[in-house]
């Protein structure tokens, strides 16, 4: 049976309508693949590396397996990590008034919440910078390691890539490198300020996040840890 | 898959399968997890905007004491002066930084009040007939789901200036009360959209002709 065989019945509109028979069995379902924003079916072929797959309708990318994609991104998920606990104890901005210098590190920036009724933004802005991005590279790693090196995949490697991906909105490590552009110009006048190491491996930090973001491909992740598995 | 272009075209659901939303994978209905990635299978889910509405009216709740209290305290030679996000803004703006009050003005008013308005438009264009596309609308759920995060921009530049100026300084900044209401606000929200299932904005438009 076809894609267009099926078209020929009409659905209301609810939200949760009784479901019709199934058109596939699960053997014909093995090749089909549905685009996780608008549900359209299109029949699975062979995506060479370097093309990109999208939605027939919507036009959302469903598969884009790029050139040892996996390796790149073990790479720059490690490099991210080093670049990260660089940035936690290395100074981070220097500020100079009347000859004395307060330093400030990225702990110093997570602890100003820790007094008073702000504390609990503490724990939530440690998690925004630090401990969900650290969280997200070591999943990546956990995942995608072992099967670079073409071993099964790791145990609950199914489980950590799921998290690294919902995770994703929640790591604001470019959202703080603005934030931290707009402390620079408003303390501006009062003191004079410098920018300390950690700032720059910051800065490559998120480079790389981004870098790595652009190399993966959700869904062909997901087949080759189906097809590893069994 | 450019070949595919036939119209109108097969969902899942039409079909009587059950997608998995993380993979692609397609299923026979009757089973309660992806066999590929684990996650949790539903033709739609039913329950998506009840969660919508209920995480957009917190994040408006909260949004209200992140304009009215104080963002940040500053004490500069023992003079205390709060400042709110608008307030904030303001102050750029003497300063001549317009480049920079341009930022915050968009990120910490502009974005947040216009994400309000998407989802709920979004929302009701599920069980109301509007004029823009589902292409369209597809796209705006994208972007309010892309820009979101950047409203946190504030929240930063509070806990960046409270770290620097210490009270050993003639200055001290001390985070205000509204910096914990308006990380909610934008915490909510974002949840408040995640919770959105955009194949619900399709599924009105297979509706047939009269
Ligand atoms: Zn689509
Ligand atoms: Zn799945």
């Amino acid at each position: 049976m076809s894609l267009a065989d099926v078209v020929a019945e009409e659905l209301p509109p609810e939200i949760n309508p009784v479901l019709p028979p199934p058109a596939f069995t699960a053997e014909q379902a093995e090749h089909l693949i549905a685009c996780p924003l608008c549900d359209t079916l299109h029949e699975e072929r062979e995506i060479a590396e370097g093309e990109t797959a999208r939605c027939a309708r919507c036009h959302e990318v469903l598969e884009s397996p790029r050139r040892s994609a996996m390796t790149r991104i073990i790479m720059l998920a490690l490099s991210a990590l080093v670049l990260m606990v660089a940035a936690m104890f290395f100074p981070f901005l220097e500020l100079s008034v009347a000859g004395r210098v307060q330093r400030s590190s990225l702990l110093d920036t997570i602890l100003a919440f820790s007094s008073g009724m702000t504390a609990p933004l503490t724990i939530a802005m440690a998690s925004l910078i630090v401990i969900l991005p650290s969280i997200r590279f070591l999943s990546l790693v956990y995942v995608l390691a072992p099967m670079a090196f073409g071993h099964r995949p790791a145990r609950h490697a199914e489980f950590f890539f799921r998290l690294a991906d919902h995770l994703r909105p929640w790591a604001m490590a470019e959202v703080f490198i603005v934030g931290v552009a707009v402390a620079l110009v408003k303390v501006a006048g009062l003191a004079h300020l410098s920018i300390g190491p950690a700032f720059w491996a910051f800065v490559a930090l998120v480079l790389v996040t981004v870098l790595k973001d652009n190399f993966m491909c959700r869904v062909t992740v997901w087949k080759t840890l189906e097809s590893r598995r069994s | 898959m450019e070949d595919a272009r036939v119209a109108p075209v097969l969902t899942a659901r039409r079909a009587g399968m059950i997608a998995c939303t993380e993979c692609g994978k397609v299923h026979v209905p009757g089973l309660e997890r992806c066999t590929r990635c684990g996650s949790h299978l539903s033709s739609r889910d039913v329950t998506s905007l009840q969660r919508v509405w209920a995480w957009l009216g917190a994040g408006l709740v909260v949004y209200v004491p992140a304009n009215v209290y104080p963002m940040l305290r500053t004490t500069l030679l023992g003079k205390t002066t709060d400042s709110t996000i608008f307030g904030g803004v303001v102050d750029l703006m003497h300063h001549g930084s317009y480049g920079i009050a341009g930022i915050v003005f968009f990120a910490s008013i502009m974005i947040p009040v216009a994400k309000f308005i998407a989802i709920a438009y979004l929302a009701l264009s599920v069980t109301h007939r509007v004029k823009l596309s589902p292409g369209k609308r597809q796209h705006l759920y994208e972007v309010v789901e892309f820009v979101g995060r950047w409203s946190m921009i504030d929240v930063f530049v509070v806990a960046i200036l409270a770290s620097l100026v210490q009270l050993d300084f003639a200055a001290a900044i001390n985070p205000g009360i509204a910096a914990i209401s308006f990380a909610l606000s934008v915490a909510f929200t974002m949840l408040s959209a995640q919770s959105f299932d955009p194949r619900l904005i399709w599924d009105a438009s297979e509706e047939p002709e009269q």
